[in-house]
């Protein structure tokens, strides 16, 4: 007995050992990452750049590292004994009450107590990735098609509601379905030539798309003032009653219509909604084309090409539907955004609004309606939570992506949940 | 004068450079038959197939499919269209089914083209409409049948990727035969699997065979199952056909027994093969 | 005339730098199939060291220019190499086998995380450097137009052909290349047969980040500016480059950095400036579309 006491002790002691080798070779590591980019910093005097030094962050960030990667590894020890099937369990049960009580809250969220002017605009933006990760999920999530310049779909929608608006005076019901349509047009446009590559070609060329759409914005002057964007976008009027305190001659506003007293939350409210309805109408609509043949097909693409070709489907159809359909979706919440911040310009396309409309769908769990939603939360609001941090948004935000996909590689919510089940199908013939 | 063969082959060439995996390679195959194509690895049987279903483009030769709407000339269509208009469908040596989808699933997707045309393009399944819910039905009560016949009921509703290997094999056949074929090319179905499995797989590919008015081609090396259940056995050695005929002929035809066993050639035949053919020899 | 040469002269100089972190791209994806989303950062972050190091030089008084440069050259080699290490260590390594688009994620995640690490630390502003190198020869004078070939440029070619020879050798003839190209072909196979796979992918991660380095010190010198964003937009031309040339194939690299950057000289000088990185990227699209392998890059035989 007292001998196996004693090897086990002698095995934690050399376990021990081994941890504090470890986190001693960490420590080493990041001393060797910040001496010259935390320890060192040039800065500009007079035209002529100057060091300074900041040693006392670096060592602080080596006993970081140091204590940090030493609690890691014993905490590792005792991690082995948390039970898995938990996650599992809570997402085959609580989906589809989840998803009710999501909703229902959506729904509610401008007339609770607390829905102040903050609290609806950051629902709106919110909404608007939510609609943007369902559109993406068509082409990420089910057809596989990895897209990194989803953001020029939008960008699309957004200029075509934009110019149609405030050149042909068009309302918003008739600018919404055309810049859908233009939106799917470029959509095919870009997906004929580069639909046939492989997965990572298909990344490169779609994020150059992305680049290329941002560029053009930013230099064909004549169309869509460059850089300086295009402003006073005309905004949505509720069924043809405008939200202004004093609406032009012979027309009535919303607040008199309802003999309400004018309160600018009326136009908040109003645009919360409408986005809240325009998602919850993608949201249904790609629900029921993945239950279709197509919807189907595109998940037959994404899990093996070569085998739908052997049964006769034609791959570049499926996909380019896929890509239409997403860009389509992409453009509908481009001319809302347009509508709703009146100014547009090329600096709200950029890359990393790709990025974060892909990191939605990825971290959501590809193909996860409600993953997307709870992604979405995650990625838009907790730049929020840590407003005083502003200027470590990003940084956070990156350092999240990395460790959500070291966590769960399959995403937040990475069940799939069968299109059609024989339980439900075999109901007796009549 | 009798209906033509349903799959005319007339002097089939694929290189790759410098290499010529089919040559000149002639063979018909019927409908209402099951055509073995057998010979040493390779000998081009994939390759032949890979012809046949559009995934390479031969460099030579003519495949004439003798299609119920008319003759197709598969040699000169590509990708998907030969399943889809020419109704050739394939299993893979491999298995290639939709792991992540269900069992259910793999089998309406094999349905689509039917679906689509149904659905009008997503507008009718969209706002589902009665058409397409009828076709809906059909095509469940089709792979439910099907289901039926491999034995994979129970299991429907779960990943194909999930399934034992024997019962992935059964589902890659059931798929391919939910997509409607006329000529249906089996690569290796039996590999892998053990004897009773092997078996029912003859059994299966028997039932098909007098229930369907479709012709097989069947690539194999178990020799149980291809003496078992052709009516008609092609021997491919590299790239060419060295013997043709009934499986009692071709078994004890000479220059099939060297490709296999012969001294002077290295044909890499596993030892299990070599024994099967071995004991289809002395047991017959 | 001597506009032509000029701006085939500045081309060379700009695809030499392109090609250098093409190298990188195409030899991660060679060896784990993936898009090294944070190349271009590593290639920014040894900017950044350059600059530093090249500023500590001028306070500690060094005036010799070839030590400076060799110095400048060995630190941020050196320390770019640990961020490329740890870039596969922290976010590549523990996603190995994970979902294709997981180790992609992961990252993006870490291109934004180190763009904003360099930004917070070092200032968002861009910083400028004396011309370490001055002068240059004048090759031609003809209409009242100098055709210049200068230092800076001459070592920025020079210094790549040196680099392309000894890594060509490297990769032919030492184990760590034949360890690396076997894990390009088939990873489990060189496991069993014991080649440390995850060694070598360490390794073509810092071999990556050493040419990106080099890469980062070059375009420091050669244009006296650099910011936190410089690593998105070459990353990205690099990338093109990489997939011009051929993904996979090492002169494959060499040559597209060389393409896109004559191209980019060139649309500038003759067409316009802001188009640039269009016609860059419409050249992509254009090889893709007709030859999906790249130029240099073996074909892919689909297997069925």
């Amino acid at each position: 007995m007292p001998s196996a006491v004693d090897r086990l002790a002698v095995r934690g002691a050399g376990q021990l050992a081994g941890r504090l080798r470890d986190a001693a070779a960490a420590a080493f590591v990041t001393l060797v990452l910040a001496l010259p980019l935390v320890g060192l910093r040039t800065v500009d005097q007079g035209g002529a750049l100057v060091l300074e030094t900041r040693w006392d962050w670096v060592a602080i960030g080596v006993a970081a590292v140091f204590v940090g990667r030493l609690a890691l590894g014993l905490f590792a020890h005792l991690r082995l004994r948390v039970p898995r099937v938990v996650p599992r369990v809570a997402q085959g049960v609580a989906m589809p009450w989840l998803a009710w009580a999501v909703a229902g809250f959506a729904v509610a969220l401008p007339f609770l107590p607390f829905a102040d002017r903050y609290v609806i605009d950051l629902g709106t933006t919110l909404l608007i990735y939510v609609m943007l990760g369902w559109g993406l999920n068509v082409v990420v999530g089910l057809a596989g098609l990895l897209d990194l310049g989803y953001v020029a779909f939008y960008a699309v929608g957004a200029y075509a509601y934009a110019l149609l608006a405030l050149n042909f005076s068009l309302s918003f019901w008739i600018c919404l379905p055309l810049a859908g349509l233009l939106a799917a047009l470029f959509g095919i446009a870009l997906g004929f030539p580069v639909l046939r590559l492989r997965g990572d070609y298909l990344a490169i060329v779609t994020l150059g798309f992305g680049e290329m759409v941002r560029i053009i914005l930013i230099n064909w002057q004549s169309l869509t003032n460059g850089p300086n964007g295009l402003p006073s976008i005309p905004r949505p009027s509720f069924f043809g009653l405008p939200f202004e305190r004093a609406p032009a001659e012979g027309t009535t506003s919303f607040h008199q219509f309802f003999g309400l007293d004018f309160a600018p939350e009326h136009r908040l409210i109003f645009l919360y909604l409408l986005i809240l309805a325009l998602a919850l109408l993608t949201n249904v609509f790609v629900l029921r084309l993945r239950r279709l043949p197509l919807g189907r097909a595109w998940e037959a693409l994404r899990e093996d090409e070569i085998a739908c070709r052997a049964l006769g489907i034609n791959p570049t159809n499926v996909k380019l539907s896929a890509f239409a359909i997403g860009a389509m979706l992409g453009g509908f919440a481009g001319a809302f955004f347009a509508t709703r911040q009146g100014f547009i310009s090329p600096e709200s396309f950029t890359f990393i609004e790709s990025a974060t409309i892909v990191a939605i769908v990825v971290l959501g769990g590809m193909g996860s309606q409600i993953g997307v939603v709870l992604a979405a939360a995650f990625l838009v609001l907790l730049p929020e939570i840590g407003r005083e941090f502003a200027q470590f948004r990003m940084l956070v935000f990156g350092l999240a992506m990395i460790l959500i996909m070291i966590w769960r590689p399959q995403g937040l919510l990475g069940h799939r949940e069968p299109t059609v089940r024989l339980g439900r199908a075999a109901a007796p013939r009549p | 004068m009798s209906a033509p063969p349903l799959l005319e082959v007339a002097d089939l060439e694929m290189r790759f450079g410098g290499l010529i995996a089919v040559d000149q390679l002639s063979l018909t195959a019927a409908a209402r038959e099951i055509t073995a194509i057998i010979g040493p690895n390779g000998a081009g049987k994939t390759t032949l197939f890979n012809c046949l279903t559009g995934f390479y483009r031969p460099t030579g030769g003519r495949m004439v499919l003798h299609h119920p709407n008319g003759a197709l000339a598969l040699d000169r269509m590509d990708g998907y269209r030969i399943a889809a208009r020419a109704n050739v469908v394939r299993t893979f040596q491999n298995i290639r089914l939709f792991p992540g989808m269900t069992v259910l699933e793999n089998l309406l997707v094999a349905q689509h083209n039917t679906l689509m045309r149904a659905s009008s393009f997503s507008l009718a399944g969209l706002f589902g409409l009665a058409r397409f819910r009828r076709a809906e039905r059909a095509a469940l009560e089709r792979a439910r049948d099907w289901l039926a016949r491999v034995d994979l009921l129970d299991v429907a509703d779960l990943a194909a990727g999930t399934l034992p290997y024997g019962a992935q094999r059964r589902l890659e056949i059931a798929r391919a035969m939910c997509a409607d074929p006329v000529l249906l090319c089996l690569d290796e179905p039996a590999a892998g699997l053990n004897a009773r499995e092997s078996s029912a797989l003859g059994a299966l590919l028997l039932e098909i065979r007098a229930e369907q008015a479709i012709g097989i081609l069947l690539i194999e090396h178990d020799m149980s199952v291809v003496m078992g259940v052709s009516d008609h056995v092609i021997v491919l050695d590299h790239g060419r056909k060295i013997a043709d005929g009934a499986p009692a002929a071709v078994r004890h035809d000479a220059a099939v027994i060297k490709a296999y066993l012969g001294e002077d050639d290295d044909a890499a035949l596993p030892p299990a093969v070599a024994a099967d053919l071995r004991a289809g020899q002395g047991g017959a | 005339m001597e506009y032509f040469l000029q701006q085939l002269i500045n081309g060379v100089t700009l695809g030499a730098i392109y090609g250098l972190i093409a190298l990188g791209y195409t030899m991660v994806y060679g060896i784990i199939g993936m898009i090294n989303f944070a190349h271009g950062e590593v290639y920014m972050i040894g900017a950044f060291i350059a600059v530093t190091a090249f500023t500590a030089l001028g306070v500690a008084g060094v005036t010799f220019v070839p030590l400076a440069l060799a110095v400048v050259l060995l630190v941020a080699v050196t320390f770019t190499a640990a961020y490329g290490w740890t870039v596969e260590r922290v976010a590549y390594r523990p996603l190995r086998g994970a979902p294709r688009l997981a180790p992609l994620i992961s990252a993006i995640g870490m291109s934004i995380f180190l763009q904003n690490y360099v930004q917070l630390l070092q200032g968002a502003r861009v910083k400028p450097l004396a011309p370490v190198i001055r002068g240059g020869f004048e090759l031609l004078h003809a209409n009242q137009f100098s055709v210049q070939l200068s230092y800076i440029q001459c070592f920025i070619i020079l210094a790549t052909v040196v680099l392309i020879a000894v890594f060509t050798l490297m990769i032919a003839r030492t184990p760590l290349g034949r360890a690396q190209r076997a894990c390009e072909q088939d990873r489990t196979m060189a496991a069993l047969l014991g080649v440390d796979v995850d060694r070598t992918i360490s390794l073509t991660f810092v071999i990556g980040a050493a040419l990106a380095a080099v890469a980062g010190v070059m375009v420091t010198m050669y244009y006296g500016v650099v910011d936190f964003f410089i690593g998105f937009q070459a990353g990205l031309k690099a990338f093109t480059a990489a997939v011009l040339g051929g993904i996979g194939s090492l002169p494959g690299a060499m040559l597209g950095g060389l393409l896109i950057g004559l191209v980019e000289a060139f649309y500038s000088a003759y067409f316009s400036i802001e188009y640039k990185d269009v016609a860059a990227f419409s050249i992509l699209v254009l090889v893709l579309v007709f030859r999906p392998s790249g130029l240099l890059g073996r074909p892919e035989v689909e297997k069925v």
